[in-house]
């Protein structure tokens, strides 16, 4: 069914901005409000019932980048699939710029700093890279994915911002990476053999990879295996974490009267322990409370998905949506001592600005999705490619 | 295809987050009781309250060990902006000197920014007044009151009470209490001896600290309760004599006792120390000052020094012989000057000898030959379980550390010791308390106690019985009897009565000469070295001014008074002294006097008005004994 060039105005598919808004899922506003509410109620707590220095400027981000999220849900979702590659492009090219950086600077430096803003490519690279494959896969059909020739172009997609990413050292993120593309690999009909070779050269690869990891690296894993063997040295983080949230019980020791979080047994607990905190101070009744309320936006995710009628707002959907998900799983998870000590925050409700907007721009991505859910996108990507 | 995947997919997450939720139950249901007592050990911190240490008392409640105030200045990094500065303003107030800023600016920088650090020990009253009235200018600045053990008597109880120090590595036992800082225990003397009665019991204070130890709130306390109050046997101005009256002499001791309940007055050995340098740490010179001394301060020679006890072992002799049965009082022996038996001579201490001698006699002028001659016939072993019967040869059982046993020598103990027969001549030395006879100045003064009391008195230094559990009253202690003739024991005591009371008695010139207050006695004149028959043949006999001082002979004497109703025993051990009876017999007869005199003048006072008769205990009825 071809179809001549449309002007804007023209476009049967133009929705106006007003109804726009009204498209605009409210509810998972909502949830996500909820969430990043809890976490300025955490963020007061862990400052012993001050809004300085965290909760306050959680807030101030949360304002900035709940604006953001919504000027980019009721952007057309055309936009964002023409500069799908471009954004992956610029953020590679941030990417090699930080690993350039770093060599002359300190260690680990992650992020540019823009003067207003301290950028992180990597955090980027997270939003980019889900565009750019769910672009790539928006243009296969479901024969093309299984061709091998075909799917070499996106894995090296995949795999290079990884190594760049695992070289600054990140574990943590180079593991969101992997684990986000690997996701709309999937969607994208990839065959479960493949799959099966990857993964099992992945692990074939362990005891290779082993020796490029950091010492600390190595600590970290040596560490989860064995957390009481060094108390106090690298396995000192987890055995608080989880004498923490044990300690908790059922109902939480109250508001603001977690030992363990205000004697400082725990470490960092306004960043990636924050979890524990509410675990110590609201029970395995907060714990749980908490983890449906994500639960319950990861099924908006899935719900937005499967309603969206174009392959790359699918894609987009499910893909930050998983991002969303590893975040939370990785980061309760090692809280918990199920994996290793890997620097993942809690999305929402961690402290932390370029988390908080790397996860409202996504949610931006979302709901763009959601409000244009009913477009068709041809395979080249423009509108006169129609299917 | 997509929404198969998708719903696998979310499917996949599910069950992670399930497994989350898993986790949590196992967490925080399950496990909760066991991580709840791991925050509770990491957030409550146990710290002890160390108890007051119990007071030494003498028997009248005089103190003799007490706990001073010991004021301290600290200070706290991060209560004071500049801590160099502050350092200097205190040095203004109170001499610090360059050395101690310097040491506490890097204690300071090591330790935690509130982790107090003490900047000066032992400030005076007048010193924490100053830096009280400074204290604004003085931020960061802590004032901390402790406890140190101070004896008011320095020296003079040095060896009796003991002193207290910092505990060491080996002394640890696993009581948390001792590896407390600054923490002190009794190292000799008494205070060791009853160090856990003393001790008391520790206090806890349950503190809330954070993650770096910073203690947040104190969340219970319970006192301790302090150590119990030890009430001495001593008599503190009898104590004090005691000591002046050696402190003449170069090296000596010397025990005043009750016969009939062996409470110890007066235990003296000079020279001596001051206890209070062992309570803050003693300097190394002092210490080794205190070790290399020729005079022994350290040593307590009343009950760890043993001498030869010479003449005053006659006594013994004699009892053995007459309850053996083998001698009478009447039988004479005659004395040359000598006694040859086998090849050997042996000697009187007087040359051409006394002429006949009776057992009366033989004690009043001290006539060696007298005891060769019985000796013979009684043998070791029976003046050796006499000797034993008079507490001698054994520890008395005082309640002080280290007490030696002495020696007395039987024929068997000989031959396992040093694998040799006795010798004939063996026993007649040992009649004269030569030779392998060894004995405390307390052995002794326990054996003249005995003599006078006719039962087995031992000497004990404390009221009342002191344990860890507490103070239980001392039953009126009914000492054995010494199941020895009552008959022989007087004749006995008119021997040594002769010896101070009778004219030309050896100790005639130390007697007591206020009626009623006489004693008996015996001297001893111990020799420390061997006279060759060359010296006796070539120079007579070297006297003890012509010798160095190590090689002169022991004084000794030993006595009880009053005669006609004893009460008290006294002994004197004057190391390397001379004559027996020129030096240690006067110092005897001055303590038994004023033993005397300190009992009839405290009659006057009635018991009511004691310094602390509440806590005393009367005494089994003695008090109207030696009115006469």
């Amino acid at each position: 069914m071809a179809m001549s060039k449309y002007r804007i105005g023209e476009d049967p598919d133009y929705v106006p901005i007003g109804r726009r808004l009204l498209l605009l899922n409210w509810t998972l506003v909502l949830l996500i409000a909820a969430l990043s509410g809890i976490g300025f109620a955490m963020l007061y707590s862990a400052a012993n019932g001050s809004f300085q220095p965290w909760a306050e400027r959680q807030m101030m981000r949360f304002a900035v980048g709940s604006a953001l999220m919504i000027v980019i849900a009721v952007t057309d979702i055309r936009v964002w699939l023409k500069l799908a590659y471009f954004s992956y492009f610029v953020a590679l090219v941030l990417l090699v710029g930080v690993e350039i950086k770093g060599d002359i600077g300190m260690g680990a430096q992650r992020w540019i700093n823009l003067g207003f803003f301290q950028l992180q490519p990597s955090e980027l690279m997270k939003i980019s890279l889900v565009l750019a494959l769910a672009r790539y896969f928006h243009g296969l059909t479901v024969e093309d994915s299984g061709r091998i020739t075909l799917l070499i172009p996106p894995l090296l997609m995949v795999l290079a911002p990884a190594a760049l990413v695992l070289r600054q050292p990140d574990l943590g993120t180079a593991l969101l990476l992997i684990a986000g593309g690997g996701v709309i690999f999937w969607l994208a009909g990839v065959r479960m053999w493949k799959f099966a070779l990857i993964l099992g050269s992945a692990l074939a690869a362990i005891p290779i990879g082993w020796q490029f990891l950091r010492d600390y690296q190595k600590n970290r894993v040596l560490t989860f295996l064995n957390p009481e063997n060094d108390p106090l040295g690298a396995g000192y983080h987890i055995t608080q974490s989880k004498i923490a949230l044990g300690s908790g019980g059922l109902f939480g020791k109250g508001f603001m009267l977690g030992s363990q979080s205000h004697l400082n047994f725990l470490p960092e607990k306004q960043t990636d322990f924050i979890f524990t905190m509410l675990g110590e101070e609201f029970g395995l009744v907060g714990g749980l409370a908490l983890l449906a309320l994500y639960a319950l936006v990861i099924t908006y995710g899935y719900v937005i998905a499967l309603r969206c009628r174009n392959q790359f707002g699918r894609l987009v959907a499910i893909g930050v949506t998983s991002t969303f998900f590893l975040y939370v799983f990785i980061n309760i998870a090692m809280v918990m001592g199920l994996i290793p000590v890997v620097g993942v925050p809690l999305p929402l409700v961690s402290y932390g600005g370029t988390v908080m907007m790397t996860i409202l721009v996504s949610f931006g991505l979302l709901m763009s999705v959601s409000i244009h859910r009913d477009i068709r996108i041809s395979r080249q990507g423009n509108d006169d490619g129609r299917n | 295809m997509f929404t198969r995947r998708a719903l696998m997919l979310g499917a996949g997450k599910g069950v992670l987050l399930t497994g989350l939720a898993a986790r949590m139950y196992y967490l925080q249901v399950l496990e909760s009781d066991r991580y709840r007592t791991l925050a509770d050990e990491n957030r409550i911190s146990h710290r002890l309250l160390p108890p007051p240490r119990g007071l030494v008392t003498d028997r009248f409640g005089a103190p003799l060990a007490v706990n001073r105030q010991n004021y301290h200045i600290m200070i706290v990094r991060e209560q004071t902006p500049d801590v160099r500065r502050t350092l200097e303003i205190l040095d203004q107030i109170i001499e610090l000197g360059p050395d101690t800023i310097e040491r506490v600016e890097r204690d300071v920088s090591r330790r935690r920014s509130f982790v107090p650090v003490t900047v000066r020990d032992n400030l005076t009253w007048d010193e924490v007044a100053r830096v009280g009235v400074n204290a604004p200018d003085l931020p960061g600045l802590i004032i901390d009151a402790g406890r140190s053990r101070d004896y008011p008597e320095g020296p003079h109880l040095a060896h009796t009470l003991g002193y207290v120090a910092a505990v060491s590595e080996k002394e640890l036992t696993g009581d948390p209490l001792l590896e407390l800082p600054g923490f002190t225990i009794g190292k000799s003397g008494v205070e060791k001896v009853y160090d856990l009665a003393l001790r008391g019991t520790a206090g806890t204070s349950q503190v809330e600290v954070n993650a770096l130890g910073r203690v947040i709130r104190e969340l219970e306390r319970e006192e301790g309760e302090s150590g119990n109050t030890v009430v001495m046997t001593l008599d503190l101005e009898l104590q004090r004599y005691a000591n002046q009256r050696l402190s003449d002499q170069e090296s000596a001791s010397a025990v005043v006792m009750d016969i009939h309940n062996g409470e110890v007055l007066a235990l003296a050995s000079h020279p001596s120390y001051d206890p209070n340098a062992f309570t803050n740490g003693i300097s190394h010179k002092l210490w080794n000052s205190l070790v290399n001394n020729t005079y022994a301060p350290l040593s307590n020679k009343a009950v760890n020094g043993t001498y030869a006890p010479g003449s005053t072992f006659k006594m013994c002799v004699a009892l053995a012989g007459l309850e053996a049965g083998i001698i009478t009082p009447n039988q004479k022996f005659f004395c040359s000057g000598h006694l040859d038996l086998g090849n050997a001579r042996f000697h009187c201490w007087k040359r051409g000898g006394h002429g006949w001698m009776n057992m009366h006699d033989s004690l009043k002028h001290s006539c060696d030959v007298y005891y060769y001659e019985i000796s013979q016939k009684i043998g070791i072993d029976r003046i050796a379980a006499m000797a034993h019967k008079l507490g001698l040869g054994e520890e008395t059982g005082i309640d002080l550390p280290n007490e030696r046993s002495g020696l007395i020598p039987t024929k068997d103990w000989k031959e396992i010791q040093l694998g040799k027969r006795w010798q004939g001549g063996e026993t007649l030395i040992a009649s004269i308390g030569q030779g392998y006879v060894l004995a405390t100045p307390l052995q002794l003064c326990t054996m003249t106690a005995r003599l006078a009391s006719g039962k087995a008195v031992r000497p004990h230094l404390t009221r009342d019985h002191v344990t860890p559990e507490g103070v239980t009253s001392r039953e009126a202690e009914e000492f054995p009897d010494l199941q020895v003739s009552r008959v022989n024991l007087a004749r006995i005591r008119d021997g040594m009565n002769g010896v101070t009371n009778e004219l030309r008695g050896t100790g005639h010139g130390a007697r007591i000469k206020i009626k009623g207050m006489e004693m008996a006695g015996k001297s001893g004149t111990s020799q420390v070295r061997r006279i060759t028959m060359r010296e006796r043949q070539t120079t007579g006999v070297l006297g003890n001014d012509e010798l160095p001082w190590k090689y002169r002979d022991h004084a000794l004497f030993v006595a009880f008074a009053p005669v006609d109703n004893p009460r008290y025993a006294c002994t004197v051990v004057v190391e390397h002294g001379g004559g027996g009876s020129s030096v240690a017999g006067p110092i005897v007869r001055d303590l038994l006097l004023k033993a005397q005199e300190l009992q009839s003048a405290r009659q006057g006072i009635s018991a009511a008005n004691l310094p602390n008769s509440a806590q005393l205990r009367p005494r089994p009825a003695q008090n109207n004994r030696n009115e006469g």
